[in-house]
């Protein structure tokens, strides 16, 4: 009888661990090629690990490509969307989810709507917007294109946190002495910690990796973010995949620390509503 | 501390009338219990109340003072909610010093105000854990704290023992009694629990529907219940009705279901041939006695309570309960004769009105 679980348990174990492999293993690619000299890039067919490594082209990347600019465009347009975002998300998500007001069917309905339309459709649109605002080829077009694509989601993500925190709690505030407001701000907001994380790391995702409005609305190296930057390691003639995936690599690194940053409140976060406060 | 008059209050969700025309006046100091059925309306009364919920006609007014459009903060009372709305991520000396920091009071006044109550509630050894780690009963004290902190015009309860298990809500129900005692403060107590209603209160108000059916002290709703619904929700185990037909003149009788007659000592105040209901509390059937007045009941089911016995009888095709101390009882079987003191009877009219 005692044989069971502990086999269902290897069982589990070793579907997660085929999981984890199967779901990094384009990572370790990335690496894996990142390190591998040029010359044995083609020479050495295909092996795990290059009889060599190096550290060249991150050197390269790093000292004699514009890599650097793209880095610090992608980091403030991500971060920038991801706070303003998340602001606007969190004060909308909450009226959503505690007034009841007019027109508020509409307005939901209307947010789903913008959900519905692939973004190639928009392209020729918002450009003909910003266009006459100066707002092409600019940081500051982007973080507001950005801003707007994700707000309608984002809301509906805090929405659902807020709807999880009892009513009781800030009703409780108020009969102490709080205003709504001060409720919010005191008693709600710290609960929902998880749920700004939660947003805070899919807003930033979303920003940093976007391809097709950058590319459409910024020319030239000055504003351009990283995604775009990629890129520019593809010439007429030959890709130069080392240096690309080196670039790759360093592009991960603000990602996976941010998400490292926040893990602690995400599980809670995903897991929020399964558990009773 | 102050008095609270609820003048013609009405309150709709949209179409649909929630409370009518209720109308109450609180004395300062009073300890009111609002009890009825789930549903009934009690808790939107006191969250009217406590300023949670909009008013639709009529007036609440605290100390004199109109308060209708008063925000809850404003309103200087404090509410302990059913799930008790502890903030999690606050410690309990922080919840119980919330309202508090939100007046500005003084550091050392708050200090001394919360070690106060504290120790009233015996919450001493906990106040620096959250929520999360304490028991029911610990939290229902950290939430009876955070209200006497606050020394408020007057405490509003909704249920507060509801997710208590049967002993320590007996428990609690007697500390909120001595608090009461202690504070002196207004107090208006919301349950669907009769016991904790005639245990606490100093006046009941008992609403079925979002109407007020009476209102008195305990024993008055136990001994005079203005109607059957009062009648039937007052008491455990519950009143025994018997629909029948009222018959005068010399030897006054109450035929009922199955042509029993209930002979009567003394007339009752119905008309001849009247259709009404008589009722007749479980503990006021007399398991004895011979000659005129006797009926013979058939002993259904027997149920000991340890307390008690509880008996399920009936005549002819209606049934009903005796409740007796005599332990002889336990192995009765067959028939056995019962009386109803007339002067126990209640007596309601067509309309279930008190006669
Ligand atoms: N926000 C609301 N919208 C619509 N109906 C409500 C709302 N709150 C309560 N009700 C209705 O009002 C009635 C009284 O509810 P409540 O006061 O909570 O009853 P009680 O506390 O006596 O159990 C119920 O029929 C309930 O369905
Ligand atoms: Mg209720």
């Amino acid at each position: 009888m005692r044989v069971k679980p502990a086999l269902l348990t290897m069982a589990h174990r070793l579907a997660i661990l085929a999981y984890i492999a199967f779901a990094l293993f384009p990572l370790f690619w990335l690496l894996k090629v990142a390190v591998t000299p040029n010359d044995l890039l083609y020479s050495e067919g295909i092996r795990l690990w290059p009889s060599r490594a190096s550290l060249e082209h991150f050197d390269f990347v790093l000292r004699h490509s514009a890599f650097p600019v793209f880095f610090r465009n992608s980091l403030i347009v991500s971060g920038s969307t991801a706070v303003v975002v998340t602001i606007l998300a969190s004060l909308s998500g909450y009226a959503l989810s505690r007034f009841r007001f007019r027109g508020k069917y509409w307005l939901v309905t209307l947010m789903l709507l913008t959900q519905m339309f692939p973004l190639v459709m928009l392209v020729a649109p918002i450009f003909k917007i910003l266009s006459p605002l100066g707002l092409t080829n600019s940081l500051t077009g982007l973080v507001i294109v950005y801003t707007a694509f994700n707000v309608p989601f984002a809301t509906f993500l805090m929405q659902s946190f807020f709807d999880g925190i009892p009513r009781d709690l800030e009703e409780a505030a108020m009969i102490d002495g709080a205003t709504q407001f001060v409720a919010f701000r005191q008693i709600i907001l710290p609960l929902t910690l998880p749920g700004i994380a939660a947003t805070l790391g899919f807003v930033f995702t979303a920003a940093w990796s976007e391809l097709l409005f950058s590319l459409m609305l910024i020319s030239g190296n000055e504003q351009a973010t990283f995604p775009v930057g990629l890129l520019s390691f593809v010439s007429k003639f030959s890709v130069d995949f080392g240096q690309m995936m080196a670039a790759g690599v360093l592009a991960l690194i603000p990602a996976c620390l941010f998400f490292l940053l926040i893990q602690r409140y995400l599980v809670q976060g995903l897991t929020a509503g399964a558990v009773k406060g | 501390m102050a008095s609270i008059d609820i003048a013609n209050i009405q309150k709709s969700y949209g179409v649909h009338p929630v409370l009518h025309d209720v109308d109450l006046n609180i004395r300062d100091g009073e300890f009111v219990v609002l009890v009825g059925p789930s549903g009934c309306g009690k808790s939107t009364l006191l969250r009217m109340i406590a300023g949670l919920e909009s008013v639709t006609a009529g007036e609440i007014r605290i100390a004199g003072k109109r308060v209708n459009e008063l925000a809850p903060k404003d309103r200087d009372i404090a509410m302990v909610f059913q799930s008790y709305a502890l903030y999690p991520h606050m410690s309990v000396a922080k919840n119980m010093s919330y309202s508090l920091r939100l007046r500005k009071t003084p550091k050392e006044r708050i200090t001394a105000v919360v070690v106060g109550a504290a120790a009233k509630l015996g919450l001493e050894p906990l106040m620096e854990r959250r929520p999360r780690a304490l028991s029911g009963g610990q939290r229902q004290r950290v939430a009876m704290g955070r209200a006497i902190v606050r020394q408020p015009k007057a405490f509003l309860f909704d249920e507060p023992l509801s997710n208590l298990d049967a002993r320590l809500r007996e428990q609690m129900r007697a500390e909120i009694k001595k608090l009461h005692k202690d504070l002196g403060a207004t107090s208006i107590y919301v349950t669907h629990d009769q016991i904790e209603a005639m245990t606490l209160a100093d006046r009941i108000v008992a609403m079925n529907a979002g109407v007020v059916q009476q209102v008195g002290s305990p024993l008055d709703l136990y001994d005079r219940p203005a109607n059957l619904f009062v009648a039937g929700f007052i008491g455990s185990p519950g009143m025994n009705f018997f629909e029948g037909t009222y018959h005068g003149g010399a030897t006054p009788l109450f035929e009922i279901e199955g042509g029993v007659h209930i002979p009567l000592d003394a007339p009752a105040p119905l008309p001849e041939g009247a259709a009404a209901t008589l009722g007749i509390r479980p503990e006021h059937v007399v398991l004895a006695g011979h000659g005129p007045q006797t009926l013979l009941a058939t002993v259904d089911l027997v149920e000991p309570t340890g307390f008690g016995i509880i008996l399920h009888l009936s005549l002819g095709r209606a049934g009903f309960k005796a409740f007796t101390n005599d332990r002889s009882f336990l192995t009765a079987s067959g028939t056995i004769p019962v009386r109803f003191p007339t002067h126990q009877l209640h007596f309601f009219d067509g309309e279930g009105r008190r006669v």
